[in-house]
C-alpha cells in the first residue's frame, strides 16, 4: 500500500464530516492571502540585499564584504546600487518579474538589541510595549471576513509563535515530514473516548476541538497532490529532507493550493545570529540564505496560479553592525531589510529611504539607521493586499507613526 | 613565543554553605495534608509515583523537602547508578572529548566521517540518556527539576560546533552541583566552561590590535557579554546600556580556550590545545573600564571575577532570577509580593539559592488553592512525570527523544541562548494535544518505544490525588475498559502539575 492510499483510507474513518470542509479542489481565483516568514536571530540585511554602490560599504567591512556585480563571487545586479546575495540566485526571476521587491533600513523604532524583546515587539506589533498579549497576525485573522474555520491560520512548529497568540484559531503541524504520520488520536476508537473528555467550553477542550478538525482537513490538504511531488515522494521513502525548509515550503504550497480556506501562514527559520564566520558568498550566511531562496522559490512555483494573490513577507527582528566585529563575524544592530514577494507586490525595486553607511549617518554611531517603520510597511500592505476595511490599520499596528500616509508597496 | 595562564578556581573564595545547622522548614497546614504532599511532588519532582504520595506524607511533608534540599544526604537509587555505568562516554573530561573530535575532524575519508558521526552520536546520546534517567529514576529529585531549570538558564546548544561532546559534562560539572549553592559559583561554573564559552562565541573575544589578536580574532565579540546581562543574570530590563554591553565584552577579552600551542617557561615541550579554559593576556584589552558604575581597573582575568560578583549581587539580578524561579514554581504570573521576598533573600544571603528556594517553598503563596495544578507541563515534564506515574522505565529511552523533539522539546536541542519557555502559552496548541494524546494512548495500553509494558490503571490513578475533574469522571465512566489508562495520562489532570 502506498502511502496516498494509506492516508486517503485513514481519513476516511476517524472524523464526522465539519461543515467548513466542503472546498474546492483549487484556491479560487482571486482569494488573498498572506505568508510571514521571520528569520530569528537578526539577519545581516546588509548581506542580504546588499549596498555595493554605497562608498563606505568597503570599508566597514574587511572580510564579509561581497565583491560588486560580475566579479568572483560578486552580488546579483539589482538597481546598480543593490545587489542580491548570490546565494539567493533563485530569487532573481521574482526580482525580474516584478514580484519581488525590498525595503532596505526597515525596521522597529525601538532600542533594543535583545533578540527576544525585538521579536516580541515585531510579533506583538507594539514595540516597546511588551504587556500586549495577542499577535498582529491574529489579530489579522479577527479582520478577515468569516467564516473563521481551524485552518484559517497555520502555523509551522511545535509552539505557538506569539505573533498568531489570540483568541482566533490557528493550526499547528511539526516542521518536517513527520507533519504527515499519522497518530494513535487519529483512530475513530480513541478520538471519540477523548472527544467525550474534552466536550467542554474550557482551553484544553477548545484546543483539542481545534486540533481534530485540523489534522483532518491537514490531511486531505497534504495527501492531495501528493503524486505530483517529487519532494513528497523523498518523504515517503522515509529519506530525511537535505534542509527543512524548501521541504515545508513545498509542504505549504500544496496544503494552500489544496486549501482556500487557509488565508495566513507562519513559519520561522533560526540561525541568522553570524556573530563568528559570518563569511560573504561562500560561509555560513551564505549557507542558511541558499535553502532560503529555494524553499521560497519552491512555495511559489507550487502555489502555481495562488501566488497572484499571494503576498509573502519576509522579515527580522533587527540587523546587525554595519562594522565587521572581530571575529569576521556580526553584532547586534538596528535596521535591516524586509522582503516582499507576491503577484501584487510593486516589485524590482528596493524601497526605502537610503541612509548611508558613512559615520556621521549611522544609529548610535554603529548601526544601519531605520529609515521605514515595519509597521509602515507591513500595515497598509496586508490590508490593500487583503482588502481589510482601513480601519484595521489601528488594530494590526495601534500605534504606528504614519499610519495612512505611508507608501502602499502592494496594488489593490 | 604564546603563553596561556591558566586559573585557579576561584571556588576557594567562597566556602561551601553549611547545611547542618539549617532550621527546619516551616509549612503552612495545607501543605502537610494527602493532597499537599501531592503538590509539593507535582512541584519539586518531576512528579508522584505510585504510592509516593502516601509516602511523603507519612514522612511529613516538610521533612521530606528539607531532605530535598540537601541532595547529598540523599542514597542514590540503584537502578539510576547502573544505568549510568553503562554509559561509556560520561565519565570522560572535556580534554578526551575534544581531542577524539578533533582527531576525527581531520579524517576526511568517508570512513572517518562515518565514524565521527557514529562517535558525535554516541556522545550526544550517552548524555541525553543521563539527563532523562536522572529526571526518570533520581532519588534527588529537586535537585534534577532544579538542573533542568538551570540548564535551561543557562542554555547551550548541542548542535553548534564542538558542543555536542561537551554538552554533558556541561551539566554535570557546570550546573548540577551548583543548584542549590551560591549562584556566584555557578555562574562562575558556567563562564568557564567550553560549552558555554564556544556557544556564546566569547573564546574568540579578543582586543584588537592586541598582541595576541591575528586572523579571525582580532577585535571584540559582544555575544557573551550581552547575554551574560540580558539573559543569565540582570534581565533584559535590568538597567544596562549598549556601553556597559561594550565594556563587559572588553573585560571579557581573552577570556576563553586553549586553542594554541603553549610553551613551558624551562621546557621545549608543547603543549597542544585541548579547548579547556584559559585566560590569554596577550588577547586581553588592559584599559580601565567603566562598567555599571565601576570602575575595573585593568587587570587581567580578576577583571572577569569582578564582574561576575557584581553582577551576581545585583538587585536586578535577585529580582530578575526570582521571577523566573517563581514563574517555573508557583505560576506563569507569579504573584509580585512573593518575588519581592524572595529577591530580598537573594539580597540578604549574597545569592543563596537554597535559601531563595526556601523562601519560596514556605511561602503561603506556593501552598495557595489557586497555585495547586495551576502550571500546564512542558513536553519533557509530560513525558517524565507520565512514566513515573505508569512505572515504567525504558529499557532504552532513545526512541522517547524523538517524541521529545515533535512536541517541540528536544532535550539539549534548543538553539536560542533564552533556553525553553516554562509557560502554558508556549506548549498548549492544537498539534501539542494531538501528540500527548497519541503518546497517552501507546503507554496506556502498554507500549513505549520497542518496549512492553504492563500498565497498572489504579497505580496511575493513585498519582492524581484523591479527586478528578468532573470531565474526566464523566469520560472515564463511559469508556472502553482498554482506554480507561490512556485517558487518566491523557486527561486535564495529567496535563497539569
Amino acid at each position: 500500500m502506498n502511502r496516498r492510499h494509506f492516508l486517503a483510507g485513514s481519513l476516511l474513518l476517524p472524523f464526522g464530516q465539519a461543515g467548513w470542509m466542503a472546498r474546492a479542489a483549487e484556491a479560487p481565483a482571486g482569494q488573498r492571502r498572506l505568508v510571514v516568514i521571520f528569520l530569528r536571530g537578526a539577519v545581516d540585511g546588509l548581506s542580504v540585499v546588499v549596498p555595493y554602490g554605497d562608498d563606505d560599504y568597503y570599508g566597514v567591512r574587511r572580510s564579509i564584504a561581497l565583491p560588486p556585480p560580475g566579479r568572483d563571487g560578486g552580488v546579483l545586479a539589482l538597481d546598480g546600487h543593490f545587489g542580491l546575495h548570490p546565494a539567493l540566485a533563485p530569487l532573481l526571476p521574482f526580482w525580474q518579474a516584478g514580484s519581488l521587491g525590498f525595503v532596505q533600513a526597515c525596521g522597529s523604532p525601538d532600542p533594543t538589541r535583545s533578540h527576544f524583546d525585538a521579536q516580541l515587539y515585531m510579533e506583538n506589533g507594539t514595540p516597546g510595549r511588551g504587556a500586549t498579549s495577542d499577535g498582529w497576525l491574529n489579530r489579522l485573522l479577527a479582520e478577515l471576513p468569516g467564516p473563521h474555520v481551524p485552518t484559517q491560520a497555520l502555523s509551522f512548529g511545535a509552539q505557538m509563535p506569539r505573533i498568531l497568540a489570540g483568541p482566533q484559531a490557528v493550526a499547528n503541524i511539526p516542521s518536517g515530514a513527520a507533519a504527515e504520520k499519522p497518530l494513535a488520536i487519529d483512530r475513530p476508537g480513541v478520538n471519540d473516548a477523548f472527544a467525550r473528555l474534552y466536550g467542554g467550553d474550557d482551553k484544553l477542550s477548545r484546543t483539542f476541538q481545534q486540533s481534530t478538525q485540523s489534522r483532518q482537513q491537514m490531511q486531505a490538504d497534504m495527501a492531495g497532490g501528493m503524486m505530483d511531488d517529487k519532494e513528497q515522494i523523498a518523504a515517503n521513502n522515509g529519506a530525511p529532507l537535505p534542509d527543512g525548509f524548501p521541504g515545508d515550503a513545498a509542504r505549504l504550497a500544496r496544503m494552500m493550493r489544496q486549501d482556500p480556506q487557509i488565508r495566513v501562514a507562519f513559519l520561522a527559520l533560526g540561525g541568522w545570529d553570524t556573530h563568528v564566520n559570518q563569511g560573504n558568498a561562500q560561509g555560513q550566511l551564505a549557507g542558511r540564505l541558499k535553502p532560503l531562496g529555494e524553499g521560497l522559490s519552491k512555495l511559489v512555483t507550487g502555489l502555481g496560479p495562488a501566488f497572484q494573490d499571494t503576498l509573502i513577507i519576509v522579515m527580522s527582528e533587527f540587523g546587525r553592525t554595519v562594522h565587521e566585529n572581530g571575529n569576521g563575524g556580526t553584532d547586534h544592530g538596528h535596521g535591516t531589510v524586509l522582503w516582499l514577494l507576491g503577484g501584487t507586490v510593486v516589485g524590482g525595486k528596493v524601497h526605502g529611504a537610503w541612509p548611508g553607511l558613512a559615520a556621521n549617518r549611522l544609529y548610535q554611531q554603529r548601526d544601519l539607521a531605520v529609515t521605514s517603520d515595519f509597521r509602515d510597511v507591513i500595515g497598509p500592505a496586508a490590508i490593500r493586499h487583503l482588502r481589510l476595511p482601513g480601519g484595521a490599520a489601528a488594530t494590526l499596528f495601534p500605534n504606528a507613526p504614519n499610519g495612512g500616509g505611508a507608501p502602499v508597496l502592494v496594488r489593490a | 613565543m604564546l603563553r596561556l595562564m591558566c586559573l585557579i578556581s576561584a571556588a576557594i573564595l567562597f566556602g561551601p554553605s553549611a547545611r547542618a545547622d539549617e532550621p527546619p522548614i516551616m509549612l503552612p497546614p495545607a501543605a502537610m495534608t494527602l493532597e499537599g504532599a501531592r503538590h509539593a511532588l507535582e512541584r519539586l519532582s518531576f512528579g508522584p509515583r505510585p504510592g509516593e504520595i502516601a509516602e511523603v506524607h507519612d514522612q511529613g511533608v516538610d521533612r521530606w523537602i528539607a531532605a530535598q534540599l540537601s541532595p547529598g544526604a540523599i542514597a542514590e537509587s540503584p537502578a539510576l547508578t547502573e544505568a549510568l555505568t553503562n554509559l561509556p562516554t560520561l565519565a570522560d573530561s572535556n580534554a578526551q572529548l575534544y581531542r577524539k573530535e578533533a582527531m576525527l575532524r581531520r579524517d576526511k575519508s568517508d570512513d572517518g566521517k562515518e565514524e565521527r558521526q557514529a562517535f558525535a552520536k554516541a556522545v550526544a546520546g550517552d548524555a541525553m540518556t543521563a539527563h532523562f534517567d536522572r529526571a526518570l529514576l533520581s532519588n534527588r529529585q529537586l535537585q534534577e527539576v532544579l538542573t533542568n531549570f538551570w540548564f535551561n538558564h543557562f542554555n547551550v546548544f548541542l548542535g553548534k560546533g564542538f558542543d555536542h561532546v561537551w554538552i554533558g559534562n556541561y551539566e554535570n560539572e557546570a550546573i548540577r552541583p551548583y543548584v542549590l549553592g551560591k549562584f556566584r559559583l555557578l555562574l562562575e561554573a558556567t563562564a568557564r566552561h567550553p560549552a558555554m564559552l564556544f556557544y556564546l562565541d566569547n573564546w574568540q573575544n579578543t582586543a584588537p590590535g592586541s598582541r595576541g589578536a591575528k586572523g579571525k580574532e582580532d577585535g571584540l565579540n559582544e555575544n557573551y557579554a550581552r547575554e551574560l546581562m540580558e539573559l543569565h543574570t540582570l534581565g533584559v530590563d535590568g538597567g544596562y546600556s549598549q556601553a556597559d554591553v561594550t565594556e563587559l565584552a572588553r573585560i571579557l577579552t581573552g577570556w576563553g580556550l586553549r586553542t594554541r600551542p603553549e610553551r613551558g617557561p624551562f621546557t621545549m615541550m608543547k603543549r597542544e590545545p585541548d579547548f579547556t579554559f584559559a585566560f590569554d593576556p596577550n588577547r586581553h584589552d588592559y584599559g580601565d573600564k567603566r562598567f555599571l558604575g565601576f570602575t575595573i581597573k585593568g587587570q587581567g582575568w580578576q577583571e572577569v571575577e569582578q564582574a561576575l560578583a557584581i553582577l551576581s549581587a545585583h538587585p536586578a539580578t535577585a529580582k530578575h532570577l526570582s521571577f523566573q524561579l517563581a514563574q517555573y514554581f508557583v505560576a506563569d504570573q507569579p504573584p509580585p509580593a512573593l518575588v519581592d521576598r524572595m529577591a530580598r533573600t537573594w539580597v540578604q544571603t549574597g545569592g543563596d539559592l537554597s535559601a531563595v528556594m526556601r523562601t519560596m517553598i514556605e511561602s503561603p503563596e506556593f501552598w495557595a488553592p489557586e497555585a495547586i495544578g495551576n502550571k500546564y507541563k512542558t513536553p519533557f515534564e509530560y513525558l517524565v512525570s507520565s512514566l513515573r506515574a505508569a512505572k515504567a522505565t525504558p529499557s532504552d529511552p532513545r526512541p522517547l527523544f524523538g517524541q521529545l523533539r515533535q512536541l517541540g522539546q528536544p532535550i539539549y536541542g534548543i538553539e536560542t541562548p533564552d533556553g525553553y519557555k516554562q509557560v502554558e502559552s508556549a506548549w498548549l496548541n492544537p498539534d501539542s494535544m494531538a501528540r500527548r494524546l497519541s503518546f497517552a494512548t501507546a503507554l496506556g495500553s502498554g507500549r513505549l518505544g520497542k518496549d512492553e509494558i504492563s500498565v497498572n490503571e489504579a497505580a496511575i490513578r493513585s498519582t492524581l490525588g484523591q479527586t478528578l475533574l468532573p470531565q474526566t469522571d464523566k469520560a472515564l465512566a463511559a469508556a472502553d475498559p482498554r482506554l480507561r489508562t490512556a485517558l487518566l495520562l491523557g486527561s486535564p489532570d495529567f496535563m497539569y502539575r
